[in-house]
């Protein structure tokens, strides 16, 4: 898999994905799309670039390890869930704001942070896993 | 009951657990001194227990209590009337002295916070039990004395003989109090009823049942492995290898009365019946001769002692069931006599042995120069235990012989057996009591004197509390003897023995059992000696069969789990898809729920039946792959086929989603199928091969009828319907499937992440480790921060 | 349609299941890998099938019309493919460990944690 071709066009290729991935999160609410599709699109984009161009130039450009990213969005999830505990109503109930930015009504919710927390940690997890294997191959 | 004293009764019950959970930091802190803290627990419920005495001897039983589990109609509840008052009582006040023993007599040990800790939940666990109202407490506290007795008994945890008396004693009365569970589900189903105090209010509703032998048994079950009737005497003896403070609680004083408890209690619904009057005086009896004769042959003061106790166990359960008033009478007294003297004799031959080093009665003499409180503690409970004015157990003897001695026949065979009994009882009481004390002094172990006053105290307590109660008889009968026997025999009875005693044949029989008794004292030796031979003549008793029992359950587990679990994955999985196909296709042809025939289908596009084919195709392929890459290529294209199907239905979530999936799966695949062997053939044989594809074809078949059937009943869409509805309303999102995810079912996703890096972070382990323990170097270490590679 | 899906269905599960039953561990992976398949299609072939109208609620109203799709069986399909996979992987570097550690792929040799010659526990106390 070390064609010339492949490796230049890989690192753009990750980066649009990701940009795709994080894309499709934040419509996922209401379009087709979410933090799982999300988070496996990002975690392709990872695999390919690691395939293409060596899981140790991967790694250095994540600067932490996969999995840290993983439990970095399962704390996020649970803290979407606590978020309900000074509002006073059941744990994990969704609660939204719309603040106003630059005179644009953003809606911003509870309910997005826990699936940015799902994105993360599919993100995470999965990479974690291709990355390992990929490895394996070079060892 | 007023609100205020359930409360209070609640907490009386509550004190010994609460004792326990403060001996070990007590201990720690105050050292052996803390003993005399900690029997304030059960002196405090001691005395909240000695208020209900007046109420109690007035004739009323007390319950009280809280709702448990209220649609099964359990409850915590307690009943209090002369049979558990008296108990309790017994309980908490031995218990009381227990404790300050104890302290005299781990003083120092390392664990001794532990050895409170246990005794407070053993008493905590016995009040428990005598005082349950419900059949489930009852139950749960009986089965808590097992267990504590276990942790007691196996104390001394790096003795094998003590392990083995721990198991021995948690096999069989554990075992036993599966029966008790058992005969008390059975009088559950058959009174209707979940409470002692209702059962007990009933008019006859045990004894004209059907069940009523089963019931019997299994309530023998559970009474006769507690309170060690032949032929499950042997776990007794064997648990003197408790330290002696638990002997003289547990199997003395307590937990082995728990069977004559449950007997006592159920006597007004189950006695007075053929089978009843039958059954328990001949394994009363039998235990009783037994216990003596065993008791005579041993020369340990603990043993000797705890073969007596079997013998009393076997006196109080013939008593109980002998069915007269007296008989009842009888057994009352002799119960709270043996608690006293028992009790105190263990706690003496406790003493002896810490100051003097041995309990082998025949390396002991002379000690009662140096011992002199002793000597007079265990000279008067000898006296009670012998039968001798004054003392309490005087009077329980002439009561025995006033119920037993009768014209008719079997009276006449009872009465020689309690004779004989008693007899050799007396014997053995003076062997215990007085043959350390009397005659030359010989040299022991440790230079022996006078204990210190926690270990005395209980002792002399008790001896003195055994002279009162006999000659303050009025009270004692008034507020103890009269209630309880009372509750036993479910009818007001009243108790009159006196220690003046009454010319007559009762009188004569006591004569006779001591004249006897001091006969078998002398001669005790010689008796020895012949009950040895005996033995030997006879061969292993059940104690070894216990031996036998353990091995063969354990060779027996043993083979049936290598024939259980062959260990061949294949052999497991068939089974379970049989089981599979079978719950899949035999539940719908007994109940007649095959789908119809369908028709063939119309109004499918040629494009959907593309991709189904493709699908099937795909998964046929895999089967037939004959290389790796034609494996993956098809995996990857029945998967591909799915995503499609998804997508042509309306679920464009599921279909990326699977689409991501896939393409994931084939590229981990390629990379690790590289270094994975797929044999070209399937190496299973033709007849393998037909066996697995008919399962497998049948699990197939089963899984289509049942989504078949599943999608021919009308569709019950009202939680679609919810969803679909609110999904905008209250949630704000307009991908129904994602508010679903996130926000309706957000708990179960936060678990279903929680898993995925879960296995995360498995993998990651697998791959780090190898197998027998090594490690991979760190250079090489592909999970390593990237700084530190080479 | 929902019938033609079941036939479907009960090749997928019959296939899977054939492979599982296969002593090499390859195979085993390759049948749960599809049989994760069958289970996601029956879940969703019982929750009714609808063409091509996904569950999403248009602009300008509140709920979602009769005639779309049915969103459950898809909320719940949608993790199981996720976790599904995750396990597809463990398994996948739990039969290239046992592989590369044990040298076999046949589940008959792989006799660890249950050896053929087990010995009878101690009969002590």
């Amino acid at each position: 898999m070390n064609t010339l071709i492949f490796r230049t066009v890989a690192p753009f290729l990750t980066g649009l994905m990701i940009l795709f991935s994080i894309f499709v999160l934040l419509r996922g609410h209401n379009e087709p799309g979410g933090g799982f599709i999300g988070g496996l699109i990002a975690a392709s984009a990872l695999a390919i670039y690691g395939i293409a161009c060596g899981v140790s130039v991967v790694r250095r450009a994540l600067r932490v390890h996969p999995l840290a990213i993983s439990g970095c969005g399962l704390f996020l999830a649970c803290l979407a869930g606590f978020v309900s505990l000074p509002a006073a109503v059941p744990f994990m109930t969704g609660l939204w704001i719309y603040p106003h930015i630059f005179g644009l009504e953003v809606p911003l919710a509870t309910v997005m942070l826990f699936d940015i927390g799902v994105y993360l940690v599919v993100v995470g997890s999965i990479t974690s896993i291709a990355l390992a294997l990929e490895e394996k191959e070079n060892d | 009951m007023s609100a205020n004293v359930t409360d209070l009764t609640f907490l009386a019950l509550s004190l010994p657990f609460l004792g326990a959970v403060l001996a070990p930091f007590l201990t720690r802190l105050l050292g052996s001194n803390a003993a005399w803290v900690l029997a304030l627990f059960p002196a405090a419920s001691f005395l909240h227990f000695l208020g209900f005495l007046p109420e109690v001897a007035a004739g009323e039983a007390l319950t009280g209590g809280f709702a448990w589990v209220p649609s099964y109609n359990v409850s915590f509840s307690w009943l209090i009337d002369g049979l558990s008052l008296t108990f309790a009582l017994l309980i908490t006040g031995i218990g009381l002295l227990i404790v300050l023993y104890s302290g005299g007599y781990l003083k120092g040990h390392p664990q001794q916070g532990r050895f409170l800790c246990f005794i407070l939940l053993f008493m905590g666990s016995m009040l428990g039990l005598v005082m349950s109202d419900s059949f489930l407490m009852l139950f749960v506290f009986w089965e808590l004395t097992s267990i504590t007795s276990f942790l007691l008994i196996g104390f001394d945890h790096e003795s094998e003989a003590a392990r083995r008396a721990a198991l021995q004693a948690l096999v069989v009365t554990g075992g036993g109090g599966l029966f008790l569970l058992a005969g008390l589900l059975l009088i559950w189903n058959v009174a209707d009823v979940t409470q002692l105090s209702l059962l007990l209010n009933l008019d006859d509703p045990l004894r004209g049942s059907p069940f009523y032998i089963a019931m019997l048994v299994l309530v023998l079950g559970g009474a006769f492995t507690k309170s060690a009737q032949f032929p499950f005497h042997f776990w007794l003896p064997n648990a003197m290898e408790a330290p002696t403070p638990v002997s003289a609680y547990l199997h003395s004083a307590t937990m082995v009365k728990a069977g004559v408890y449950l007997l006592m209690r159920l006597n007004p619904v189950m006695g007075e019946t053929p089978a009843w009057e039958t059954v328990l005086p001949v394994f009363g009896g039998l235990t009783l001769v037994i216990g003596t004769l065993l008791a005579i042959r041993q020369t340990d003061l603990k043993l000797m002692l705890a073969y007596t106790t079997v013998a009393s166990l076997g006196l109080l359960v013939m008593l109980t069931g002998f069915g007269s008033e007296h008989a009842v009478e009888a057994a009352v007294l002799y119960l709270v006599a043996h608690s006293l003297f028992k009790g105190a004799l263990f706690m003496v031959a406790g003493l002896i042995d810490h100051e003097s080093g041995t309990r082998d009665v025949t390396r002991l003499g002379g000690l009662r120069g140096a011992m002199p409180i002793t000597f007079a503690a265990a000279l008067a409970s000898a006296l009670s235990m012998g039968g001798l004015p004054p003392f309490f157990g005087f009077l329980a003897k002439e009561e025995i012989y006033y119920a037993l001695a009768h014209g008719d026949l079997r009276s006449i065979l009872f009465t020689l057996v309690a004779v004989f009994g008693n007899a050799l009882m007396f014997g053995a009481a003076f062997v215990v009591a007085l043959k350390p004390f009397v005659g030359p002094a010989v040299a022991t172990p440790k230079h022996a004197h006078e204990g210190p006053v926690l270990l005395w105290l209980g002792p002399v307590v008790l001896a003195v509390l055994g002279l009162l109660s006999a000659l303050f008889s009025t009270l004692s009968h008034h507020y103890i003897s009269s209630p309880m026997a009372s509750a036993v025999k479910g009818s007001p009875t009243v108790v009159d023995m006196s220690v003046v005693p009454h010319i007559g044949l009762p009188l004569g029989l006591s004569v006779l059992t001591i004249l006897a008794g001091i006969a078998v004292y002398l001669t005790i030796d010689s008796g020895r000696a012949a009950m040895a031979r005996v033995l030997q003549a006879l061969g292993p008793g059940p104690d070894a069969g216990f031996d036998g029992f353990i091995a063969g359950l354990v060779r027996l587990s043993h083979r049936l789990t290598t024939i259980v679990q062959s260990g061949r994955l294949e052999a497991y999985l068939t089974l379970t898809f049989i089981g599979v196909a079978a719950v899949l296709l035999v539940t719908p042809m007994l109940y007649g729920e095959f789908p119809k025939a369908p028709s063939w289908p119309s109004g499918i596009h040629f494009h959907e039946w593309t991709f189904l084919a493709i699908g099937v195709i795909g998964v046929l392929a895999v089967i037939w792959a004959k290389d790796r890459l034609t494996a993956i290529v098809s995996l990857g294209v029945q998967g591909f086929a799915v995503a499609m199907i998804f997508l042509l239905f309306g679920a464009p979530d599921l279909s990326f989603t699977q689409f991501m999936v896939e393409t994931l799966s084939v590229v981990i695949l390629t990379l690790v199928m590289t270094r994975l062997r797929l044999s070209p053939t399937d190496h299973r044989g033709l007849g393998q091969k037909l066996i697995d594809a008919t399962i497998a074809i049948a699990c197939g078949l089963g899984f289509g009828l049942f989504l078949m059937r599943t999608t021919e009943v009308p569709f019950d869409d009202a939680l679609t319907l919810f969803f679909n509805a609110y999904s905008k309303v209250i949630a704000h999102g307009a991908n129904v499937v994602n508010v679903i995810i996130v926000d309706f079912r957000g708990v179960d996703t936060l678990g279903e992440i929680a898993v995925v890096m879960v296995t995360g972070l498995a993998i990651l382990a697998l791959i780090r480790i190898r197998v027998g323990g090594e490690r991979r170097p760190a250079e090489n270490d592909p999970d390593a921060p990237e700084g530190n590679r080479s | 349609m929902e019938a033609v899906l079941a036939v479907v269905v009960g090749i997928f599960f019959a296939a899977a299941i054939y492979l599982i039953l296969s002593k090499y561990i390859v195979r085993i992976l390759l049948g749960v890998a599809i049989l994760g398949n069958a289970v996601n299609l029956l879940l969703f072939t019982s929750g009714r099938l609808t063409r091509e109208v996904p569950p999403i609620i248009a602009e300008g109203i509140d709920a979602l019309p009769a005639g779309a799709a049915n969103p459950l069986p898809q909320a719940l399909i949608l993790t199981a493919i996720v976790i599904s996979f995750s396990f597809f992987a463990f398994l996948l570097v739990l039969t290239y460990r046992a592989y590369q550690d044990l040298k076999t792929d046949n589940t008959d040799d792989m006799r660890i944690a249950e050896p053929i010659k087990d010995p009878l526990p101690p009969l002590g106390y």
